[in-house]
Order: C-alpha cells, then sequence, then structure tokens
C-alpha cells in the first residue's frame, strides 16, 4: 500500500512539469490571495501557466537555498525589502538582466545590481485618535518618546519584520546610540505589551486604549473597506500622521520580487516581472490591496487619497535587510517583546 | 546460550527495519542536535543577557500550566462520565471530545475577537456603564494564563479519554471490596481508582504538554515570548539558523526530560484488568441536586472550548461566505481530507510495527531508537520540517547528480518536492500519538497469548495481524483518528514542504488570519473543525462499544 502510494508521489511529480506546456514557478511569501488575482490575469494574457507556493519568506529562502541548482523556482516575492536582501546575500538570486519596466523604476526600489526590484511601496506612519490628539502637536517619531506621550503608544511585538526594518532605518539615519535611544524610549511609553497586529494597534486606539499606533496603512485602508460595520467605525476614529515630513520622511518598505539564480524559466519568469511592473498590475496594487504603486504616474484609490500624499525616506533599501540583527538585538535590549 | 539470544535479538529483521525505520523518521529532529557541534558564543551571549530567561520561564509555565488545567478537567470530566448515569451523558460523552477538533490557534483569534478591549463585551461594558479605560478591571486575554487557559480547552480531551478507558476499565470488585471494607468512597477515589488511573492520567498530561511546548500559533499570536517564538526570531530576525536550531535542542531536552519523569511514574506500574474482569461496573444513577449540577459541570469546558468559538466563527462566516465559498475551497477540503487520511494510515502501520517489534525485543536499542522518534511531537513543527527540507534535499541533489551521470537526465526533486516530504513530517510528528495509544493497547494484551500463539507455530507478524490488531481494535482506531485530526490541524509543516499549488483548509485560514482577516478566515476554520469532528464522533462511538479484548478474553 506504502509503495503504490510513493510511486503514485513519484510518478506525479515526475510528470508534472512535462504536461505542462510555458510556465513560470512562483516562491511567493505574499500570501495568496493577494497575488492569485493578478496571476491568472497573466496567464490569461499570455497563456504561460504560474505554479504557486506561499510561505514565509524565510522559510522559501531556506528551500531554494537547500534545493540548489535543482530548485524548480524561478521567481521568489517577498513583501519587505530585508528578506531581498538577505537572499541575494546567500548567493541564490540573479541579476534581471532585460526588463522593460526596470529602467522605470526610481533607484532607491531596485538592488544596484539589479538582483530584486520593488513591486509595491508600504508606509509605516503615526496613526492618532482623532478625539483625544491634537494633530498638530506631534510631528516626528522622535515626538513618541516625550514624556508627554507616557503611556499613550501601542505598536506590535518587534519579532515582526516592519518594526526590524523601521529600526533599522532609524540606525541608518540616526546613528546606532540615537536609534537606540528612541526605542529605549518608546518601550518606556507603551501603553501595554506588543500583542497582536497592526489592526490591533488601530482598534485599540479606536477603542480608547492608547492615543496613537504606528501601523502599515494598507490595514487601516482594509479596514476602512471592510464588511463589518464595527471595524469601519472604529477604523474612522483614527487618523493618519505623516511623520517627519519637514525631515527625513516617512518609513517605507517595498514587496518585491527577485530572479532565482538556477531559474529553469527565465523567459517566462521575466515576462511575469514585467507584467507585475505594468500600469494595470499597478493600478491593481494601489486599489485592491490599497498598497502605493512603485511607479509615479499610477492613480492611487480614493482610500490612499485620503489619507494625503507624503515625503518619503530616501534609505538604500537594501540597507534595511543588512542591519536587521542590529535592529532586532537593539529591541530586545530595550525590552520591547 | 545467552550469548545466541543475545545475538539473535540484535541481527533479525525486525531490529535491522526499526532501526532503519527509526532513523529515517529521527533524521529531521536529529539534524537539529548536530547544531549543538557548532557553538554560537556571541549570539548566546546577547541571548542569555536578554531574553533567554523568559523564553525558559514562560514555555515551563505553559506546560506546567497546561499540564495542570488537562489533568483536573480531563479526570472530572472522566469520572462522572465513567461512573454516573444522568440525563444527557449519552450527548455528553461525544460532545466533550469535540474541542479536540478545533485547533489552538483559531480558538485564540476567535477569543482574541470576543474579549480584547475593542471587542463586543468590553464595548458593552463601556457603553452600558460609561466607563472610560482604566476604570475597571478585565482580564486580558493576550497573556500567558491566557495561552494556558486557549490550550488547556483544546487538549483537555486527551486526559479525559485516557482516563475514562482506565475508570471504565477498573473491575467493579474494588469498589466492593472497599465498601466491605469500610472505606468512605472519597477515600477509596484518592487511594484506589486515582492511583491506578494514573499512568493513563498522566500519560494523556504529558502528550498535551508536548503540544504546548511546541505551539506556536497561540503564544505568537498573543506576544508572549517563549522558546517556539524565540526560535523563530533568533532564525529569522538575528539571522542565525544555528543558534535557533540550538534553541531548538535546548526545548526537546526539556521535553525529554518530561518524559523520563513520566516514565519513572509508571515505571513500577503493569496492570493487566482483562483476565479478572468480572462485569461491566454499573454507573451510579444521579439524583436531586447532583442531577443537576454534574451535568452542567461536563457541559462548561464544551461550552468555552468548541460551542461559543464556532459559534463566533460561524457569526464571521456568514458575512463573508460568498467571497470564501468558491470552486477551489472544495479543493481544498478534498486536500485537507486525504493528505491527512494517507499520514494516518502510514503513522499507525508504522507505530504499530515500532510498537510490536519493542514488546518482540524489548532491548536497549530499539526503545531507545522509539524513544528518540517519539521525540518529534515535542518539536516545533517548523523545526522538522526545515530538518527534513535539508536532508531530503540533499537527497535529491545527489540522486540527480547520480542521474545525470549515468543517464544524463534530471529526475527533478523527487522528495524534497512532493508530498512525500509531507508524509516523513508528519510522521515523524505525529508517531508519537499513534504510539501511545498502540503500546497502551498492546501494554494490555497479556503476554502469555504472545507465548501461547508462538508455541502454536505462528511468526511474530502473523501474531500482530490475527491477534494483536483484532483485539486492540479500538486503540488502533483511536491512534488512526488522533493522527487524522493531528494532520488537518497542523500549519507550519504543511507551509513550508508543500508543493506547487498545493493548498489545504489550515494553510488558507492561516494565511487570512495572519493577514488579520480573522473574518474571512472563519469558514476555512469551521471546515477544519467540521472535517474533524467526524473521526471525534467515529471515535465516541468506539470508546462506547463493548472493548472486544475484554470479551474475547474471558
Amino acid at each position: 500500500m506504502k509503495n503504490i502510494i510513493f510511486c503514485m508521489f513519484v510518478i506525479t511529480t515526475m510528470l508534472s512539469p512535462l504536461v505542462m506546456a510555458e510556465q513560470v514557478n512562483l516562491y511567493s511569501a505574499r500570501k495568496e490571495a493577494l497575488i492569485k488575482p493578478l496571476l491568472d490575469k497573466f496567464t490569461q494574457q499570455t497563456g504561460i501557466s504560474v505554479n504557486l507556493v506561499t510561505g514565509k519568506a524565510d522559510n522559501l529562502i531556506t528551500r531554494l537555498k537547500s534545493e540548489g541548482k535543482y530548485s524548480p523556482a524561478d521567481l521568489l516575492l517577498t513583501t519587505d525589502v530585508g528578506r531581498l536582501y538577505r537572499a541575494k546575500q546567500q548567493g541564490l538570486t540573479q541579476a534581471i538582466t532585460v526588463s522593460a519596466a526596470i529602467s522605470t523604476l526610481p533607484n532607491n526600489f531596485r538592488d544596484d545590481q539589479g538582483h530584486w526590484l520593488g513591486l509595491s511601496l508600504r508606509a509605516r506612519p503615526m496613526m492618532v485618535s482623532v478625539d483625544r490628539v491634537d494633530a498638530q502637536t506631534i510631528a516626528n517619531l522622535e515626538d513618541l518618546i516625550s514624556p508627554e506621550w507616557k503611556g499613550r503608544v501601542c505598536i506590535r511585538s518587534s519579532s515582526n519584520i516592519y518594526n526590524q526594518s523601521m529600526v533599522a532605518s532609524l540606525i541608518v539615519q540616526l546613528g546606532g546610540s540615537a536609534a537606540q535611544e528612541w526605542v529605549n524610549g518608546l518601550v518606556n511609553n507603551f501603553a501595554r505589551p506588543p500583542q497582536g497586529g497592526d489592526r490591533d494597534q488601530i482598534k485599540a486606539v479606536a477603542a480608547g486604549l492608547c492615543d496613537v499606533a504606528i501601523a502599515n496603512t494598507y490595514y487601516l485602508a482594509g479596514m476602512l473597506s471592510s464588511e463589518d460595520e464595527t471595524t469601519q467605525q472604529q477604523a474612522k476614529k483614527v487618523k493618519v500622521i505623516w511623520p517627519n515630513q519637514a525631515g527625513r520622511g516617512a518609513h517605507i518598505n517595498i514587496s518585491g520580487v527577485t530572479l532565482a539564480k538556477h531559474a529553469p524559466n527565465k523567459d517566462a519568469a521575466l515576462k511575469l516581472i514585467d507584467f507585475l511592473l505594468s500600469k494595470e498590475s499597478q493600478l491593481w496594487y494601489a486599489t485592491t490591496n490599497h498598497e502605493y504603486p512603485v511607479l509615479a504616474d499610477i492613480a492611487w484609490s480614493e482610500l490612499l487619497q485620503s489619507f494625503g500624499t507624503f515625503k518619503a525616506e530616501q534609505v538604500p533599501l537594501g540597507q534595511l535587510g543588512e542591519l536587521n540583527a542590529a535592529a532586532v538585538k537593539m529591541m530586545d535590549r530595550a525590552g520591547w517583546k | 546460550m545467552k550469548h545466541i539470544n543475545w545475538l539473535y535479538s540484535w541481527f533479525n529483521v525486525w531490529f535491522v527495519s526499526i532501526a532503519l525505520g527509526c532513523m529515517i523518521l529521527a533524521a529531521p529532529v536529529g539534524l537539529v542536535f548536530v547544531s549543538v557541534f557548532f557553538p554560537q558564543t556571541e549570539i548566546w551571549q546577547h541571548l542569555y543577557s536578554t531574553v533567554l530567561s523568559d523564553y525558559i520561564v514562560n514555555s515551563l509555565v505553559l506546560a506546567f500550566g497546561v499540564g495542570f488545567f488537562v489533568i483536573v478537567i480531563g479526570t472530572v470530566l472522566a469520572w462522572c462520565i465513567a461512573r454516573y448515569e444522568f440525563a444527557g451523558r449519552k450527548q455528553l460523552q461525544w460532545l466533550i471530545l469535540l474541542p479536540m477538533a478545533m485547533p489552538a490557534y483559531i480558538i485564540a483569534y476567535t477569543y482574541t475577537g470576543l474579549l480584547d478591549y475593542a471587542g463586543p463585551i468590553q464595548t458593552l461594558l463601556r457603553e452600558t456603564f460609561h466607563w472610560q479605560y482604566g476604570d475597571y478591571y478585565f482580564p486580558n486575554i493576550r497573556s500567558l494564563p491566557g495561552a494556558i487557559i486557549m490550550l488547556s480547552l483544546v487538549l483537555y480531551p486527551y486526559v479525559y479519554m485516557l482516563a475514562r478507558t482506565a475508570f471504565s476499565e477498573q473491575p467493579s470488585s474494588l469498589e466492593e471490596v472497599s465498601r466491605s471494607l469500610g472505606v468512605p468512597p472519597i477515600k477509596h477515589l484518592f487511594k484506589v481508582v486515582l492511583p491506578l488511573a494514573r499512568p493513563a492520567i498522566l500519560m494523556g498530561a504529558a502528550l498535551a504538554m508536548m503540544e504546548a511546548f511546541a505551539d506556536y500559533g497561540t503564544v505568537q499570536y498573543f506576544g508572549l515570548s517563549t522558546f517556539t517564538t524565540g526560535i523563530f526570531r533568533t532564525w529569522f530576525g538575528l539571522g542565525n539558523g544555528i543558534a535557533a536550531a540550538q534553541l531548538a535542542a535546548m526545548l526537546t531536552s526539556f521535553v525529554v526530560l518530561l518524559l523520563i519523569l513520566e516514565y519513572l511514574s509508571r515505571r513500577k506500574i503493569r496492570y493487566y484488568f482483562q483476565g479478572q474482569r468480572s462485569q461491566q461496573i454499573n454507573r451510579q444513577k444521579l439524583t436531586g441536586s447532583k442531577a443537576f449540577w454534574v451535568p452542567f459541570v461536563c457541559v462548561i469546558p464544551v461550552f468555552l472550548g468548541f460551542i461559543l468559538p464556532v459559534l463566533q466563527l460561524l457569526k464571521w462566516a456568514t458575512m463573508t461566505y460568498s467571497k470564501q465559498l468558491t470552486s477551489e475551497f472544495w479543493l481544498l477540503l478534498w486536500n485537507s481530507f486525504y493528505l491527512a487520511a494517507i499520514a494516518a494510515i502510514t503513522a499507525v502501520i508504522l507505530a504499530l510495527l515500532f510498537a510490536y517489534g519493542k514488546r518482540l525485543h524489548p532491548i536497549k536499542p530499539i526503545q531507545l531508537l522509539v524513544g528518540v522518534v517519539n521525540l518529534g511531537y515535542a518539536v516545533p513543527g517548523t523545526v522538522i520540517a526545515i530538518g527534513a527540507m535539508i536532508s531530503l534535499s540533499w537527497l535529491d541533489i545527489k540522486i540527480n547528480t547520480l542521474t545525470e551521470n549515468w543517464f544524463d537526465i534530471s529526475v527533478g526533486l523527487v522528495f524534497s518536492g512532493s508530498l512525500f516530504a509531507l508524509i516523513l513530517v508528519y510522521s515523524s510528528r505525529f508517531l508519537a500519538v499513534a504510539m501511545h495509544n498502540i503500546d497502551t493497547g498492546l501494554s494490555r494484551v497479556k503476554p502469555s497469548m504472545d507465548d501461547a500463539a508462538r508455541s502454536l507455530g505462528y511468526k511474530p507478524l502473523q501474531i500482530l495481524k490475527i491477534i494483536h490488531v483484532p483485539l486492540m481494535k479500538t486503540s488502533v482506531l483511536s491512534a488512526l483518528l488522533l493522527v487524522f485530526v493531528d494532520v488537518l490541524k497542523e500549519l507550519p509543516a504543511t507551509l513550508i514542504l508543500r508543493p506547487f499549488n498545493f493548498n489545504t483548509l489550515a494553510v488558507r485560514a492561516f494565511e487570512l488570519a495572519s493577514d488579520e482577516r480573522l473574518m474571512d478566515a472563519a469558514l476555512p476554520a469551521l471546515a477544519i473543525v467540521s472535517v474533524g469532528i467526524l473521526p471525534v464522533i467515529l471515535l465516541t462511538m468506539l470508546m462506547d462499544k463493548p472493548d472486544p479484548q475484554s470479551s474475547q478474553v474471558n
């Protein structure tokens, strides 16, 4: 019995690549629901089928690495730049050579050797209570560590990659000791030990548990467009404050893609990259997912427009990946759970 | 003569095949321990001075807290169901098992939705009494005690099942003896009944505690620093896979200690009841106020561990089902089902062979090997999955190099890229569950039966097939069903190792929930629970039937 089953697996796995016509194999850290519709469109337009495995970025990178040159993966999609950097660092990627769209990307949204590039932009501003906070009283991330905000700040766990990247970007821009000081001060002002995700921080502000939260904008947008009345009401009780607009700008991160070193279907993979950078796909990110497009001339959704325009940090994003471990240690030292 | 016996017990088919099987299954766990030989001084200094004590204390408190609660809940329920007759008992005895079908992370999601500061209950309180934040006390669900309660609510059935079998197997003659000697019932309970059931209760508790040690979904969602969250933080955040594996090895060592304790506690106890079983015990009919509060007490764990969360999920699902209920959904359902079924059958066949081999040749090396494989249950799924991925990919690369050299074709990732990898990981992770059941079943078949069959000239495998398996049908089936439910709920390994274009309900529910779309996750979560209910109901029907063991032996 076991032998029969086993043989079936072997046969099916051996046959599957032969049956398909042109195809791309995709390892995606982006959840299926947030990428599949785009991939289906791509298949419709080009006839190239896309095979998908989703998972956590680091697991996918480990998988890519251990499979070595026999890896079936063509592309790796991640939701933060640190992982793209890590994949390149481990020698798992190659330069994306011929892609029409790549030249239109701003410089800091792509690797200087072209190994990875950004597909969508994610911003992490402050969000304050509409009722209890005068938006004029807070302008910079640095304000959050003043005694005035003691016991009023909500943010999720430091195990989360968005917080790790944010602290890494502070290390780049402020230097190690100033960043540590900021982290210590922030922990000191926490309203509660970090728990839950970004939406939970927004809900906590709405419910009066804290007055300011740090969260990614697409979570707020997702809540505002929720089917659930209560969720919508909660989201309406907070307001986005873009930090450091007079200075370095608000913290951003990218979701992006990298080309696997041993990609067996390189041509099809490049076509998919082009497609993901096309106007149509960029518009989809901006309207369905409420992420900011990486290309400048794409219209934002109404929701995104309602948050206002902002000045973004100009940090070379690859450095965030380099400093990730340093950021985690910094938060460990400060007691940020 | 002794020397020849020794040789015989070492070099035979059983020993070789068990050793080989165990080594394959233990490879993923073994890889974790190899990490110990690569010291990571700098990172351990950092861990030691910052977070390590948190990891240790929280993990221990979590596991022992869960152990305590599952023993209390499981034993009380088992006692009531096994010994009392009351209205609703028949329905309750299967209702009580239902929380098993509920993955811990899902119950955590639903309770957080209900009890959180921004949730409906606290909001209602605030609106009714015009309270503000800080005006009133409300227990925080996202805390260590909260996690202990969540896990206990879904894990108590482990103790309940084993304890109930133990209680209903105790011959009523024992009670008669106590009564005739003038021993009061309460003393009989603590001096006779509980000590006799202790091995079963502790075994159930050990399983629950291993689950608690390995839990990632709940503690991660609650923002607790435990070993499992620490492993991922060290690995992903600090980017140090070796130190992460060392943390995992440390966690596994705790479990080894736990298992040694459990083993020591029942080492001297070997009971064989079947031979002397005289009559079916009579359940005491409850009257008066007891007839009211006993069923009431029994309903509480089911209500909290199953009914309430399911109601919440139903409410969410009605809001989102139109988006989720696509043709693809049925594919997910089918994938989950057949994957769990194949894994359950594989694990039980292996467990039967191992357990029987252990009985045939009770020598140290076999016991040790089987013991090592049992450890898989306590190692977080992700860690085993990564271990399997690395070892299987290595094998695949070797195979491909070979075929390329000899035949000039590459066969692709035969093992690591197929469902084989998943089945291997499930087997190595859930073998302990199957083994516990089958070991218990086997240990109740008196060794004299083996001797009798052997003296009639039957071969070991024949004996296993025609005597043991029919005799312990209940144990085999409950092993099958338990592994089935466990695989159905399993998440991290499935997420890491599944092949292209292959999804399960658990993966879907997790993806949506981790994207903070709890409402969208409700439908797949409900589907996991309902597929999981079927085996649970089957299980209760089995437990209710007269035990074939007793009828045949007598």
